[in-house]
């Protein structure tokens, strides 16, 4: 136990998903425009997962009209509405930073096959 | 001068949201309710403070007049005794109880502390001089200070001139740190950005002498 647990204990969030590098996630962020507050999403695969506690942070990449967009989140924000697991990915690292030299369908990450029997 | 003052334990750093949900760096500051053993006031000693101890002590480890002083006053004996230098200390009696409640969130305050000790460090790391060239054919002298004095006259080096030596192990006041939260009951104060010193070294908070209004 961290001494600072104490203050930590009421940053954190207990409704995150449990997603790991590889995944597809919609993000839902909470913006605010002057006083009206709407939810937007951002959807991509999870390229970085790093940190711990509350300063662990994961970063999201999409392509957007062919350029490469990475947000980077910290898992505790309270400016996340809600965080949702679309696919998971097969992947054999824990930082997919290949993926940005990689474009179109060498850019694809292989979806986690699960024994159903 | 300052008109409010308490001695804490800082425990760590951390980071919360503030209601713009963006984030703060805090220091967290383990602040117990200080116990006073002795008003000092300009008339008896030239000056005014408060002279408080904080924490428990076992009272078998106390010498006789350590005894005698935690006695007198009628003041449990804590870890050590602490002399908080205040503006006008009127308002103190012996044996009063002053917690983290004096501060509250929004407040600038400036927070005391001996700084980590860095041991014998060269001019760069003590000064921030910066140094040599890294190439151009410099020899073993990338971290040396260069010159540090004239030749022939005055045929030696001037008092105070910036050299290698002990650094850190100092009293280091920070000054308009602003408190992002002070919890008496959980005796907790939340101090926004770094404050002096290690993990759980003492550390003197008072309301900032040097805010500008």
């Amino acid at each position: 136990m961290n001494p600072t647990d104490l203050v930590d204990r009421a940053s954190l969030r207990d409704d995150v998903p449990e997603f790991s590098p590889g995944d597809t996630l919609k993000v839902h962020v909470r913006v605010v425009e002057g006083n009206r507050e709407r939810v937007q999403v951002f959807q991509g695969a999870v390229i970085r997962r790093q940190g711990g506690g509350v300063r662990e942070t994961f970063t999201v990449r999409k392509v957007s009209f062919g350029v490469g967009v990475e947000r980077t989140f910290p898992v505790h924000s309270p400016m996340i509405a809600k965080i949702e697991r679309v696919t998971e990915g097969d992947v054999r690292r824990a930082k997919l930073y290949y993926l940005r030299d990689r474009i179109g369908k060498a850019a694809k990450i292989k979806e986690k096959r699960t024994l159903t029997r | 001068m300052a008109t409010k003052a308490i001695v804490g334990e800082k425990v760590g750093m951390t980071q919360i949201w503030d209601e713009q949900q963006r984030v703060v760096p805090v220091t967290v500051v383990k602040v117990a309710p200080v116990r006073v053993v002795r008003v000092k006031t300009p008339e008896a000693e030239g000056y005014s403070a408060l002279q408080v101890t904080y924490g428990m002590r076992r009272p078998n480890l106390l010498n006789k007049p350590e005894k005698g002083h935690y006695d007198k006053a009628g003041v449990d004996p804590g870890r050590r005794l602490v002399e908080l230098r205040l503006e006008d200390t009127s308002g103190y009696e012996v044996g009063q109880e002053i917690d983290a409640g004096i501060l509250e969130a929004g407040e600038k305050v400036d927070v005391t502390a001996i700084s980590k000790g860095k041991g014998f460090a060269g001019g760069m790391k003590r000064h921030n001089f910066k140094g040599q060239g890294a190439s151009h054919g410099n020899h073993k002298k990338h971290r040396a200070p260069g010159s540090i004095g004239g030749c022939a006259t005055p045929a030696r080096v001037f008092k105070g001139t910036r050299m290698a030596g002990r650094m850190g192990a100092a009293r280091v006041t920070t000054l308009n740190l602003e408190v992002v939260a002070a919890d008496p009951e959980r005796e907790l104060v939340l101090v926004k950005g770094a404050v002096p010193g290690p993990r759980g070294g003492l550390v003197l908070i008072r309301n900032a002498v040097k805010v500008s209004k």
